[in-house]
């Protein structure tokens, strides 16, 4: 099955995204669902990417993610036209998308990606939306047309979010639920947050995965003392229950050995670029 | 025994039989065959296959041993039925393409089956020779005469013939050694056949779980390119289930029917403290890493991190856990332990595989069982805290059962550790399928004379129903499926 490259825009330093044939992953796909991909058969990894958007009449799925490594630099590398070898999904359990009433989303860097259909879908179904969207620095900040036009409040900030959500949680109704996706860190202090004004979080979770359909437990947490499979029993789960510190050890297991690697693609990537220039 | 010697002695073996026969005294004195192997130091370096097969001086030699008993014992010992007798017969008169036709007429994968078949409680257990002896490592070695002749035909072109189109669709959902058997089996009958695989190669726990030096994957490959040629259509990346489920097959997309082959993926845990530590692998994660990403390449060519070990424990003692240890080893641990609770008499392991592991320096610490990991402050793995074990009385399954020594606990120092404890079946076909009956441990129930499961159409084989088992069992059942579908679909014409 080809998987092309239909169209790809820079969104900002080191965010990418792109429209890729997968017609049966269109069709299938739920909010909070991800695929995994790979970028040859033979030595490339499989990586998990969310899936942030579906157009069906075209049969394409829209990903979008940072370039972190050696791999999404390689993505980053590819031009629309060019194939992803392998695109294998929806994986994951899908949202449970219900009416709560007000809903706060909290979206940090890249994972404003995928919190974006959730949004959505919660918009959707007739809850009031408050998003609370950040990056590391404006530049950073991805999708924010697309949170001002699903929430009926936006709050852009550039630390973690917890500041403005405690202030939310304070408020009288506090809010009804709150989803929070983005880096480990920063679920965590959310989740800090929420647990003070026992507000139920979601987080969505984004461990290393190997195989994504249960059969390797790679991509294990500690959730209320208990092992879980990211992949088959998430990628959502109840925050307050997530051992986070263990998921960030679990997180940098490979980081030396990944920085190596991404180190040394750039340079091939360097020379690469040298040689076409002198053609 | 040098080659020349070797040669000789089947000159004479050859000559005696010419001048009235070998009689079944001169068969016992036949020294058994042992098969050429990679010298342990210089294969514990590298990934290629430990056994380098037999040469035809081998093949004749062990053949001769065969007493070719009327009642063919070994027969009944293997469980797709070779005709065993007649084709160890063929292979001791130097007709090798006779020989491998006996064999494809019951088992479409010798070159496989004849590496990976636990041979010494199946076809070698139930040898005549062996039994003389009282030891099935000494009976005639069935599976590597297997291996022998179908490794001679490793290059051969041909494709089975296939029945005239049907105009039936089958789906067969798993492509490992199971649903191949089952695919082919229902293309021959004519049917179109389509190959659901979830992994982006195709070949099961051949491809992911059993190494390279045990399996080469040329050989998997193989096969599969066999089915290809036939017009089987292979998609991979195609999750049953997720992408699309049984039902959506069957009613959206025009399959007549499906088999079910996704085998037993699911690791299981022992559920201890510091299970989730940094340095603690599923077998299933550490093999698919080293098998199939071929993490061992990371740094020169693959993507696919691995940890990079000195010392390692694995937990089990089946080939899961055989292959974990001497997988870490290849990738330079210098201290392998192997963990396991009873004794080496209970060790489900194959005994070749027992040997190589010793042979190649993985140090066996039997009646042993981790209580917990131990980690650091960045919770990387340190050691682990073990309990000693005695046997007590037999349990369900005839094994002595382990019982703990109170306050015998000691610690191994070490930075992985590798759980291979067994694995349990995948529900993600189950769940989206409320109407199939399962049991209580998630192994699919079917009707065993014709792997018909409780859904019209659904058929299922292979450890997704007898729980994690063997190849050749799980062919077994896949060709007593494809029976059944084909079966099925003829009568499903009028």
């Amino acid at each position: 099955m080809s998987h092309r490259i239909v169209s790809k825009k820079q969104l900002s330093e080191d965010v990418f995204t792109a429209k890729v044939e997968a017609p049966l992953v269109a069709q299938a796909r739920r909010p909070g669902q991800f695929v995994i991909i790979s970028l040859n058969n033979e030595y490339a990894e499989r990586i998990p990417l969310t899936i942030a958007g579906v157009d069906l009449r075209e049969g394409t799925i829209s990903l979008i993610w940072q370039r972190v490594g050696k791999t999404t630099a390689e993505l980053s590398d590819l031009q629309p036209g060019d194939e992803i070898a392998n695109v294998a999904g929806p994986l994951g359990n899908p949202t449970e998308l219900e009416k709560f009433g007000t809903v706060v989303c909290v979206g940090g860097g890249i994972g404003l990606a995928p919190l974006l259909p959730i949004a959505e879908a919660l918009k959707a179904i007739g809850n009031r939306i408050i998003s609370i969207i950040g990056a590391r620095n404006k530049e950073l900040l991805i999708l924010e047309e697309e949170f001002a036009r699903t929430s009926d409040e936006l709050i852009i900030t550039t630390d973690d979010g917890s500041e403005p959500l405690a202030e939310l949680c304070q408020a009288e109704p506090k809010p009804d639920k709150v989803f929070a996706i983005g880096p480990a860190i920063m679920m965590k202090f959310c989740c800090d947050v929420t647990r003070q004004f026992d507000v139920p979080t979601e987080v969505s979770l984004n461990t290393i995965m190997i195989d994504g359909t249960g059969m390797c437990g790679g991509c294990r947490i500690e959730f209320d003392g208990k092992a879980k499979f990211v992949c088959v029993d998430g990628p959502e789960f109840d925050g307050h229950k997530v051992n986070f510190d263990l998921m960030m050890k679990r997180l940098s297991a490979y980081k030396s050995a990944e920085q190596k690697e991404h180190e040394r693609y750039k340079d091939h990537r360097c020379k690469v670029s040298e040689i076409k220039e002198k053609e | 025994m040098t080659d020349s010697e070797r040669r000789q002695l089947l000159h004479d073996l050859l000559q005696k039989q010419e001048n009235g026969g070998l009689k079944p005294r001169d068969r016992y004195e036949i020294p058994p065959q042992d098969m050429p192997e990679q010298d342990p130091v210089v294969r514990a370096g590298n990934v290629n296959e430990v056994a380098t097969g037999y040469t035809e001086t081998h093949a004749r030699i062990e053949a001769l041993r065969c007493l070719g008993c009327k009642n063919a014992p070994c027969v009944n010992g293997c469980p797709v039925r070779i005709r065993i007798r007649d084709f160890v017969v063929e292979i001791a008169e130097g007709r090798y393409e006779q020989a491998l036709s006996i064999i494809k007429e019951n088992s479409l994968l010798p070159a496989v089956c004849g590496r990976v078949c636990p041979q010494e409680n199946q076809c070698q257990l139930t040898c005549t020779v062996g039994k003389r002896f009282k030891d099935p490592t000494r009976a005639v070695s069935i599976g590597r005469l297997e291996r022998f002749v179908a490794d001679r035909d490793g290059r051969s072109e041909s494709v089975p013939a296939v029945a005239a189109e049907t105009g039936k669709k089958v789906a067969i959902v798993g492509s490992g050694p199971g649903g191949i058997v089952a695919a082919a089996d229902t293309r021959r009958a004519g049917h179109e056949v389509t190959l659901f695989e979830a992994f982006h190669k195709p070949g099961g726990v051949m491809v992911y779980g059993i190494p390279e030096f045990r399996l080469p994957k040329a050989i998997v490959q193989n096969e599969i390119d066999t089915l290809a040629k036939m017009g089987v259509k292979i998609v991979c990346n195609f999750i049953v289930g997720k992408t699309r489920t049984v039902q959506q097959l069957l009613e959206e997309d025009g399959f007549d029917a499906a088999y079910i082959g996704v085998g037993a993926g699911l690791p299981n845990f022992m559920g201890i403290e510091g299970e989730s530590l940094v340095g603690v692998y599923s077998a299933n994660e550490y093999l698919t890493r080293a098998n199939l990403m071929k993490a061992y390449g990371y740094g020169s060519c693959a993507d696919t991190p691995i940890a990079r070990s000195k010392a390692v424990a694995v937990v089990g003692g089946g080939n899961v856990a055989m292959d974990a240890a001497r997988t870490a080893l290849r990738l330079g641990a210098e201290k392998v332990y192997l963990v396991y609770r009873r004794t080496e008499k209970e060790m489900p392991a194959r005994i070749e595989e027992v040997h190589h592991a010793k042979q190649e320096g993985i140090e066996f610490h039997i009646l042993q069982s981790p209580k917990r990991i131990l980690g650091d402050q960045n919770s990387q793995v340190t050691g682990v805290e073990c309990l000693k074990y005695e046997l007590g009385e037999p349990d369900d399954s005839g094994r002595r059962r382990p019982v703990a020594i109170e306050g015998s606990e000691f610690t191994i120092d070490l930075d992985t550790v590798i759980i291979a404890i067994g694995n349990k079946p995948n529900p993600l076909i189950s769940q989206t399928m409320p109407e199939l009956e399962i049991t209580k441990w998630g192994t699919i129930v079917v009707n065993e004379e014709t792997m018909a499961t409780s859904v019209p159409g659904v058929f299922a084989g292979g450890d997704i129903v007898s729980g994690a088992a063997t190849v050749i069992l799980a062919m077994g059942q896949g060709r007593i499926a494809a029976a059944g579908i084909n079966e099925y679909l003829a009568k499903k014409d009028k």
